[in-house]
């Protein structure tokens, strides 16, 4: 097993530089002192593990909500989706929505999933979306 | 931790080992109880090895529970302490805890486990219950390794990622369900040479012994020439490759085979191994897909689930950016719209109008196809010789061109319609399914006809070869001599067409020349297009690349189409000529390497991405139904009743396995809301 002394910076992983979500993982994954995102062996297993075919609903759905909760308070508020919306849209100014739009899709999200309507998706209420959704297991995969 | 006891030293180094550096046990599902060291637990209540013991264990021995000492109580809340570890090792790989946790519950679980379960166990059986534990524990590692061995035998899995990563999942789906289609070929050519063709081709009479399985002598001089060969006639017709070669003798061969009914039999496994395949996918998919076809997180899901963690691609990368944007921006504009309808009268018109348009193209494609398999049946009258390729390869040339030509002028039309994407590439792949069928049915009918026309030859040649051989026989010899009958060479004997063998021959040349179509069309419209964008755009006004035509799509549902009909006309074709399955074989594997080239050389990612359904259900429905009713004109031939009311029978116990595998995904799914009312209710009070 790795020790400490081998580590896996955010830089190396080039494969998954397309990936949008590329700096929540390597956070959500990692268990180093320093909150860079660096990742030993284990975490490295982990994030595979998770990612892989045959996780569990369950492991994948706790994981993706850890993904994207961006401020790390435990539910998912309108500044989280917003920030989860700008990382989908990709950089370019043009591509990105207007602030009507992005309001509008917003309180349509919330009227959604948020069963309890307290303005923000809380674990359980992300899990029970995501688990009537028939493309989430299959998208949510990665395969070396 | 483990000692290094001298009765079973062996034993305990391998469960340290196994211990400290099999991490990978924890990807079974199931844990199993170590082996019990009962010579350690006997020599551990000596008090003379104790000391032993001590200095090399971290447990202390003084935890060594003994089976005597313990009351009834205490014995059932221990089995209960040990019952409840043993569940937790084996949910331990659906919590979502870090994997430094995971280990060391794992290690405490399974220490806890192995102590006690040896003070729970009866003294005699001791031996035979270690010995159990043991075969089990191989067992599962036999298990593991086969598995592992499995996956690395599945073939083109490094090419599928490749495309994977560069084009995302749909493009990929594709080529799975290609892999897929190759996997049933292969299955159902295994059946068919192993019991239709060799026995015939090792047991059977040979070629030339028979008038059925020679070539008759005036096509004798022309039987070997290429161009003969390629339509199938000549020696090719005349071999195991077609129905007319084999005899209707009872039992062939040294081992009695009964060759009729091996035919027989072959084609009906043929039939319910390929429905219990399709049936098994469609129920596994339904089951996995959840149920039903809600609506009701439509935003949800586009946010949460649509980006495809398996792109690997810069360049991909940026067109699911693009699409991602685009469907956020339509979902909005969409919900805006749908608030205010604004001339629902001239969209109901036009709607109506695009319909109309649509059956006048299939009625027209439909008498074309008529027109032209009547003028082929005149040519084949006049003698083929006397036309050009291009006639006598009219029917399959044109039924392969209106299947290419068509889709698009349906495209066309369906602009009028208006329709949201998806539910516009539902409609189109609706048509373009109508179209195939209607197709394959106007050319069976016309087929139909000529097969009358054949059957209705063979009896008056039958008629005259009796005629025949009475007066030969009259001719020849006198009332009282004893000449030997007269021998006439095989190929010197009249007879009449078989025309199961013709049916056969067009179904192998219709494929043939789809297969032909399919690769041109790559090659042209992919390759070729490719190739002029990038070199004619040195020299050109405007940027070839980023506007028209730019580089190809790759077309899903297109592709996935084609496959499905090809495998429509194998089913239909394959009973009467057996040797069709192993050309399907061959061209699906051409097809596999051809086209993975094609899409990574001249295809770029898709711009906007619509499924036609949640589930690749939609694709399998369309296979059973091709399967059903490309099996209806063998079957009308056959003309048994009794096989009608078999079909029956069989049709309504697969509509019961598909409906009960169904019925557990709902029951789950009850459950699962069940669970979710009860959580809300809790939140509420």
């Amino acid at each position: 097993m790795g020790t400490t002394a081998s580590q896996l910076s955010k830089e190396s992983l080039s494969e998954y530089q397309s990936n949008p979500f590329k700096e929540r993982i390597c956070q959500v994954f990692s268990t180093s002192e320093q909150k860079d995102g660096s990742l030993t062996f284990e975490d490295f297993l982990d994030l595979l593990s998770a990612f892989s075919d045959s996780a569990t609903l369950e492991i994948k759905s706790h994981y993706a909500f850890r993904i994207f909760d961006f401020d790390d308070d435990g539910t998912l508020d309108c500044a989280d989706l917003e920030k989860l919306v700008n990382c989908l849209t990709g950089e370019t100014n043009d591509a990105k929505l207007s602030s009507t739009e992005m309001k509008q899709l917003i309180s349509n999200i919330l009227e959604e999933s948020d069963i309890d309507k307290d303005g923000t998706v809380n674990l359980s209420e992300f899990q029970h979306v995501i688990s009537r959704s028939p493309d989430f297991v299959s998208s949510f995969k990665i395969v070396l | 931790m483990s000692t290094a006891g001298e009765q079973d030293a062996d034993l305990s180094l391998q469960e340290e080992h196994e211990s400290k550096t099999h991490r990978t046990k924890r990807r079974d599902g199931e844990r199993q109880k170590k082996k019990r060291r009962n010579e350690r637990r006997k020599g551990g209540t000596r008090p003379e090895t104790s000391e032993e013991d001590d200095d090399e264990e971290e447990d202390s021995d003084k935890d060594v529970v003994r089976p005597e000492c313990l009351s009834p109580e205490e014995l059932e809340k221990l089995k209960e302490a040990v019952d409840e570890r043993k569940k937790l090792i084996q949910s331990l790989r659906g919590k979502p805890w870090p994997m430094k946790k995971k280990l060391v519950t794992l290690r405490e679980s399974q220490e806890f486990v192995e102590k006690y379960e040896g003070a729970l166990g009866k003294g005699k059986g001791r031996k035979l219950y270690a010995y159990k534990v043991l075969m089990t524990k191989k067992w599962m590692k036999f298990q593991r390794d086969f598995e592992n061995f499995k996956t690395a035998c599945i073939p083109w899995e490094m090419k599928i990622k490749e495309i994977e990563s560069h084009f995302g999942s749909s493009v990929a789906s594709y080529f799975i369900f290609l892999r897929w289609m190759y996997g049933i070929n292969m299955i159902l050519f295994g059946l068919t040479f192993g019991l239709v063709m060799v026995p015939e081709a090792l047991m059977g009479r040979p070629y030339g012994s028979m008038p059925r399985k020679t070539v008759p002598r005036a096509e004798e001089a022309s039987a070997m020439d290429f161009a003969v060969l390629w339509d199938f006639g000549g020696y090719a017709q005349y071999s195991v490759l077609f129905y007319g070669y084999y005899n209707n003798q009872r039992t062939v061969g040294w081992l009695k085979f009964r060759m009729p009914l091996s035919y027989f039999l072959v084609g009906v496994g043929t039939v319910a191994y390929s429905y219990m395949v399709v049936i098994r996918t469609m129920a596994r998919n339904a089951n996995e897909s959840g149920v039903g076809d809600d609506n009701s997180f439509n935003f949800s899901w586009k946010m949460f689930t649509s980006w495809d963690y398996l792109i690997g691609n810069a360049e991909t990368a940026d067109n699911k950016f693009a699409s991602i944007t685009t469907s956020f921006k339509e979902a909005i504009l969409e919900e805006q719209e749908s608030h205010k309808d604004d001339n629902i009268h001239l969209t109901r018109f036009l709607r109506v109008l695009a319909n109309f348009l649509v059956l006048c193209c299939l009625a027209g494609s439909g008498y074309l196809i008529y027109f032209v398999v009547r003028r082929s049946q005149k040519f084949a009258l006049d003698g083929l010789e006397n036309h050009t390729w291009w006639e006598r390869n009219e029917v399959n040339m044109v039924m392969s061109l209106l299947g290419m030509f068509c889709p698009m002028l349906f495209d066309v039309i369906s602009t009028l319609e208006n329709y949201h994407p998806r539910v516009a590439l539902q409609w189109q792949l609706g048509r373009i399914f109508a179209l195939f069928l209607g197709n394959l049915y106007t050319f069976i009918i016309a087929l139909m006809d000529e097969i009358n026309l054949k059957r209705k030859e063979e009896k008056v040649v039958k008629f005259n070869i009796t005629m025949w051989e009475a007066s030969l026989y009259n001719g020849t010899v006198s009332e009282n001599s004893t000449a030997p009958p007269v021998t006439i060479h095989p190929a010197d004997v009249p007879r009449g067409p078989c025309w199961e063998t013709m049916v056969g021959q067009e179904f192998v040349k219709l494929i043939v020349s789809d297969m032909q179509v399919t690769f041109l069309t790559i090659l042209i419209g992919d390759f070729g297009r490719a190739i002029i964008v990038r070199f004619l755009n040195y020299c050109w006004c405007w940027d070839l690349e980023a506007g028209i035509p730019s580089y190809a799509e790759f077309d899903i549902s297109g592709n996935v189409l084609g496959l499905i009909f090809n495998q429509g006309m194998i089913w239909m074709g394959a009973f009467y000529a057996p040797g069709l399955v192993g050309l399907n074989v061959l061209r699906l594997l051409t097809s596999m390497y051809f086209q993975c080239w094609a899409v990574m050389a001249c295809n770029v990612p898709h711009e906007r991405v619509f499924k036609a359904s949640r589930s690749n259900n939609f694709y399998m429905g369309l296979l059973l139904l091709v399967l059903f009713l490309s099996l209806l004109p063998p079957d009308c031939n056959l003309i048994h009743l009794q096989w009608h009311s078999k079909r029956l029978i069989l049709c309504n116990r697969l509509a019961i396995y598909y409906l009960n595998t169904v019925s557990k995904g709902y029951q789950q799914a009850n459950l699962d809301l069940k669970k979710k009312m009860k959580m809300v209710s809790m939140n509420f009070s």
